[in-house]
């Protein structure tokens, strides 16, 4: 397969993520979405490192993982925050700092 | 072959990231993700990424995925309800004003999805004309040469001559990243005593009459959530 068809497929992959975090209000489920949006950037740089037989993009997609887990970590010790302060789980409730 | 697998795994992706947006309960999204996520590691195979597609499946579908199921499994039916039904709150979530003032919900958010998925497909369109529409010969080719080895492309031994030698300062500072987050998810998901009842907490030292005030409380005073605290022995 050449390259266009990876780069169609991250394409899809990262609209359909950019789709679920402007739609769901759950955060747990945006985060996922975030998650889609990251992996669509991996195949992406994947491809292109394929291209170019250069690793650069490679180590590139490795690096975004590891800030995906960070964020992962992050974001559910927040859920965990709002669910002990009995706060309802859901974006558009939790607008306190909107003034 | 490569045809078939690579038509396989992306529509087993496309389909996954579609789940993941389109469940209702976010315990199968997670499950959508994790197929999602074992798809695009045999998309990073075929690109013989095979180190990253490893690092895929064990670290991603592997570790946090495990991570996502326990905390929906910890915030369980609150987590769920919102999403379901904004006229249907559960016992545990009470009804804010805000919901009774915005009476017409289902519009609302009927509108949201319609703008969302117009805003993705504007995406969409444009991702593809920067992407396939760049005039770029390489991309309808099939990569660069390849020669297999226990050195070649994409292999460990490639990825670990790469983080070690020219990019070992950006492997410095993602462990680093992962020490603060890993810190930081601690803080953050620690249970604080009696933060709920008084703000400050500062007036609480001394919390039983006949308690002595150690040195430690000083320098850790009640109400900061402490681990000590978190298990009770306050």
């Amino acid at each position: 397969m050449s390259i266009a068809w990876y780069l169609a497929a991250s394409a899809i992959i990262f609209s359909l993520g950019a789709v679920g975090v402007i739609i769901r209000r759950n955060p747990l489920v945006i985060l996922l979405c975030l998650e889609l949006m990251l992996n669509g950037a991996n195949l992406a740089l994947i491809a292109f490192a394929r291209m170019w037989g250069n690793g650069d993009g490679q180590i590139l997609a490795l690096i975004v993982m590891t800030v995906a887990a960070c964020e992962v970590c992050i974001g559910l010790g927040m859920i965990v925050a709002i669910y002990r302060r009995r706060l309802p789980i859901d974006v558009d409730e939790l607008r306190e700092l909107q003034g | 072959m490569s045809t078939l697998l690579f038509f396989l795994a992306a529509v087993g992706a496309i389909s996954g990231a579609i789940g993941v947006v389109a469940l209702r309960d976010p315990f199968f999204c997670v499950l959508a993700l994790v197929a999602h996520l074992l798809s695009l590691a045999v998309l990073f195979l075929l690109l013989r990424a095979e180190f990253v597609a490893a690092a895929q499946v064990v670290v991603y579908a592997g570790a946090v995925m495990v991570l996502y199921v326990f905390v929906v499994a910890y915030v369980g039916e609150g987590g769920r309800s919102t999403e379901a039904g904004r006229h249907s709150p559960s016992a545990r979530i009470p009804v804010s004003a805000s919901d009774r003032l915005r009476g017409a919900g289902a519009p609302l958010a009927a509108n949201l999805r319609l703008g969302g998925a117009l805003l993705g497909g504007a995406l969409l369109v444009e991702l593809m004309i920067a992407l396939l529409g760049s005039g770029l010969k390489a991309i309808e080719g099939h990569g660069a040469a390849y020669t297999p080895g226990p050195r070649a492309y994409g292999t460990p031994a490639y990825i670990g001559n790469l983080l070690l030698t020219r990019f070992l300062l950006a492997f410095e500072i993602a462990s680093f990243l992962l020490l603060i987050a890993a810190v930081g998810g601690v803080v953050l998901a620690r249970r604080r005593e009696g933060l709920e009842e008084e703000a400050g907490g500062a007036g609480r030292l001394a919390s039983a009459p006949g308690e002595r005030l150690a040195a430690l409380d000083l320098t850790r005073p009640a109400g900061t959530g402490t681990m000590a605290e978190g298990v009770g022995r306050r």
